[in-house]
């Protein structure tokens, strides 16, 4: 049983389709890339996944129970986490009460706020600080963390690299490594595609509310992955 | 020396006000929504109190307890039920719900009770001063009012700093969707919000049963005091209220003293009008936009 | 494929008919102090007052999205403009009218920069304050008679059939008045201005449109509007009393109105006076109840039906009664290039 299935799940924001017919699945400890250009439907995916939208037809499957009729806060509890797009910390909260709401929703396990400090070393200095002073890869660090926090059976990250210098975007991958080391399903969107590739052993490219492409990045040559990017 | 117990006078009245503007502030800083009911449901409180202690025969202190306690329920109901609702991009819906619902609770109050003045009796504390010396004394009750406000916006901000449900409070209050994905019900927040709002305006309306006379029609005033007290002490701070609302006492008081009776409320007004001008975020703003 | 040939229009056919009708009625109305009862006349002349109040504090609540609850200011300061002007300075009442609403301006325009510090709700409450403000100063001078108010004399001492006709006339005319007002604004590059800024705030800045005096304007003409208004009502009754004239009761007629009949409309607050008129004079006599009434109606209809009757009429047969909105027309058929341009002629997209 896959932890995520998707069938011809269709997402409508207003008039405008997100998404068509789209499906796959996500194995357990797998590390799933969704790549492709702005625009592509990869942020609405997850956002839906996670419950802020619904589809308008298909179904999600979530460890082979259907999600759709669970609100987002719900999903939490299930164990589905989101890291949004634009990290969106609380910004008058500290990084450590931060910490503490990424638990209010979730369940019990490994993840607290001192194996969350271990795998970001950057946040144990800034734990009292207000979330709204810290720089875009420290928050996006605390986003993830906060995530975390929540002991999640599938994690969800939405373009962790957005907006960051490229020194940070390494050290954000490396901790991603130790985070994949774990065993933890992660569903990631990325622009990225060079960063990205080496973390996922699956990938799945968009192209306008489609799938394009689908595949191990091992079996993909970089001329395919191109071509489905753009629509060649 | 007159001047002075005038001065005390308008601090302990900032105390009331600053009761019945602590749960404006704290709707307003959840989920940015500005009931206009907000003073209305506090003379509603006053009058239920009113009920209990004439109808049912319970002290004064009991009939207080379970209003606040049924105005906590209230709140909740009101929240859930109706103005959640409300809520949503376009933000003349609130507005437009929530002075009906004040014109619907003060026609109601008149229809049940009657337009007249009421009080609450509670004894002889009303009476009771402290004399502090040959020419000050200060009144017991304004007093005590004055404390229970402190302690209620300690208490407050004591819940929202240091408590589970206060951080989801603020963390709802920062980002509705963000909180929703910490698994944060922002239905469920918004309704406590509201129905501890609910509660502390409860308990300023019984207060101010107690203190002096009033009419189903006092709502508004309370209200626009309210107001004032919340902008001028700023947005997104709670101390900042009750320093607001302490302004807002001292203008009224000095005012009357200074110009007669028919002018301290004109002063108050004024003087949060020049506030408005000069300091638009007032006192102690924590964000600045409205 | 080059760039069909288009004009903007506004009105189609069945416009030219509801300004046919419109004059038709407008002119039957004129008519009454030639044969209609005094007392149908005064009643009339509420009527018209509400629709001008409503049409007024549609403007700002409806087209700038600036809820006001405090228009009741410009009314009181209307109608005291009136006994100022009439009795004090002396001009004819008729024309004491009409530079009410002047005073009426003179006291927004300082007022204005200050609320408009205040968004959303807290702007509302804060016209609040300055109507509360405006009534206690009236109040507490001794000049303008205090708590028991003032007796317009200079309108009292009209001929009766000069008043009661005239007073009729003026009430049609400030009536009719504002609608037009309010049509030929929208149709401005002010109204697409609000609109823009109704929409987008934000975006409408970003793209030119100075927020501030616009918003500016439409508060003035309101108060102006809101201004005659009272001096109109005062005129009806020959007596002002603060209390009355300053009334949150006025917005609650205004605001109920507009809520009914559809936000953002001139037809809405046409309607929605009807509809309120109609259950004024049957239900008036039930004093509290009566407005206890219109405040559930106004609750449950804003929370379930946020456009209003007109609103709902107009979005379910896409009725517009006045030309205000632009279409865009294509003069003629674009070539088809692809079967789905074949075929599209005539009016092809709608924007407000």
């Amino acid at each position: 049983m896959s932890v995520l299935e998707l069938q011809d799940v269709d997402v409508f924001y207003g008039d405008f389709q997100a998404l068509f017919k789209v499906s796959f699945k996500v194995e357990e400890g797998q590390t799933f890339a969704c790549i492709g250009a702005n625009g592509g439907g990869k942020s609405t995916l997850l956002r839906t996944i996670a419950g802020l939208q619904r589809p308008a037809s298909g179904q999600i499957l979530f460890q082979g129970e259907p999600v759709d009729k669970y609100p987002a806060h719900d999903r939490v509890g299930m164990g589905i986490a989101l890291v949004p797009e634009g990290r969106r910390v609380f910004p008058s909260l500290t990084v450590f009460e931060n910490l503490q709401i990424g638990a209010y929703g979730g369940r019990k396990g490994e993840w607290n706020t001192g194996s969350v400090m271990e795998l970001f070393p950057l946040l144990r200095p800034l734990v009292k600080r207000q979330a709204s002073s810290l720089s875009g890869g420290e928050q996006q660090a605390l986003a993830i963390g906060r995530a975390l926090m929540s002991n999640p059976r599938l994690l969800l990250l939405d373009e962790v690299s957005l907006g960051l210098a490229p020194v940070v975007i390494k050290r954000i991958y490396e901790a991603m490594v130790l985070l994949v080391g774990t065993g933890t399903t992660i569903l990631v969107v990325e622009q990225d595609v060079q960063h990205v590739l080496t973390v996922a052993d699956h990938v799945a490219c968009f192209l306008e509310g489609r799938i394009s492409l689908e595949g191990k990045p091992s079996d993909l040559s970089s001329e395919a992955i191109t071509a489905a990017y753009f629509g060649m | 020396m007159d001047w002075v117990n005038v001065a005390i006078q308008g601090v302990l009245l900032g105390g009331l006000y600053a009761l019945f503007a602590t749960g404006l502030a704290l709707v307003f800083g959840v989920m940015r929504m500005v009931n206009l009911a907000h003073g209305d449901l506090g003379i509603l409180a006053a009058f239920v109190a009113l009920f209990l202690f004439q109808s049912l025969h319970l002290g004064v202190m009991w009939s207080g307890l379970v209003t606040i306690a049924i105005m906590f329920v209230v709140g909740y109901l009101l929240q859930r039920g109706l103005l959640n609702f409300t809520l949503g991009s376009d933000d003349t819906r609130p507005i437009v719900v929530t002075f009906g619902l004040s014109i619907i609770i003060q026609n109601g109050l008149i229809m049940w009770f009657s337009a007249d003045s009421q009080g609450l009796d509670a004894g002889q504390i009303e009476n009771i001063s402290i004399r502090i010396s040959d020419k000050l004394s200060i009144g017991w009750f304004p007093l005590l009012v004055f404390v229970t406000s402190i302690v209620v916006i300690a208490l407050l901000q004591t819940f929202l700093n240091r408590t589970k449900l206060g951080r989801a409070f603020r963390a709802t209050s920062d980002d509705r969707e963000a909180a929703e994905l910490m698994g944060i019900d922002n239905r469920h927040i918004y309704g406590l919000a509201m129905a501890i709002a609910l509660a502390i305006v409860a308990l300023a309306g019984i207060l101010l049963a107690v203190r002096t006379t009033f009419d189903p029609t006092q709502g508004p005033f309370r209200l626009i005091f309210a107001f004032e007290a919340v902008i001028m002490g700023g947005m997104g701070s709670i101390w900042g209220t009750l320093v607001g609302a302490i302004v807002l006492g001292l203008s009224q008081t000095l005012g009357s003293q200074a110009f007669g009776s028919g002018w301290g409320l004109l002063v108050g007004h004024l003087v949060f009008l020049t506030v408005l001008a000069v300091r638009p975020s007032g006192f102690f703003a924590k964000t600045v936009t409205a | 494929m080059s760039a069909p040939a288009f004009r903007i229009a506004r009105s189609t056919r069945m416009h030219r008919y509801v300004l046919v009708v419109g004059v038709l009625i407008v002119v039957v109305l004129a008519s009454f102090p030639l044969w209609a009862q005094v007392s149908f006349m005064r009643t009339m002349v509420t009527f018209f007052t509400l629709l001008a109040l409503a049409q007024m504090w549609n403007l700002l609540g409806g087209y700038a999205g600036l809820i006001s609850v405090g228009q009741q200011a410009y009314i009181g300061l209307g109608a005291y403009g009136l006994w100022l002007i009439g009795d004090v300075i002396g001009l004819h009442p008729f024309i004491a009218v009409i530079l009410a609403g002047g005073l009426a301006v003179l006291v927004a325009l300082p007022i204005a920069p200050l609320i408009f510090r205040l968004r959303g709700g807290y702007f509302a409450i804060g016209t609040w304050v300055v109507a509360e403000v405006v009534r206690l100063i009236v109040a507490n001078i001794q000049a303008t008679g205090g708590g028991s108010g003032k007796t317009v004399i200079s309108a009292a001492r009209l001929p009766i059939d000069t008043r009661i006709n005239g007073t009729y006339l003026l009430a049609l005319f400030v009536a009719v008045g504002s609608i037009l007002l309010v049509y030929f604004l929208l149709r401005s590059r002010l109204g697409l201005a609000l609109t823009a800024i109704r929409d987008n705030e934000l975006a409408a800045q970003s793209s030119g449109v100075n927020v501030f005096r616009s918003k500016l304007y439409v508060y003035l003409i309101s108060a102006f509007g809101c201004g005659v208004i009272g001096a109109v009502v005062a005129m009806n009754l020959l007596r002002i009393q603060p209390a009355a004239a300053f009334s949150i009761s006025w917005t609650a007629y205004a605001m109920f109105i507009v809520v009914i009949g559809g936000f953002g409309s001139i037809e809405g607050p046409i309607i929605g006076t009807v509809i309120y008129f109609a259950l004024l004079q049957t239900l008036s006599q039930y004093g509290t109840t009566y407005m206890l009434l219109l405040g559930v109606i106004a609750v449950v209809i804003a929370t379930k039906a946020p456009r209003g009757l007109w609103g709902f009429i107009a979005k379910r047969w896409d009725v517009h009664l006045f030309p205000v909105r632009r279409r865009l027309v294509l003069e003629e058929p674009p070539k088809p290039e692809s079967p789905a341009a074949a075929g599209a002629s005539g009016p092809v997209a709608e924007a407000s």
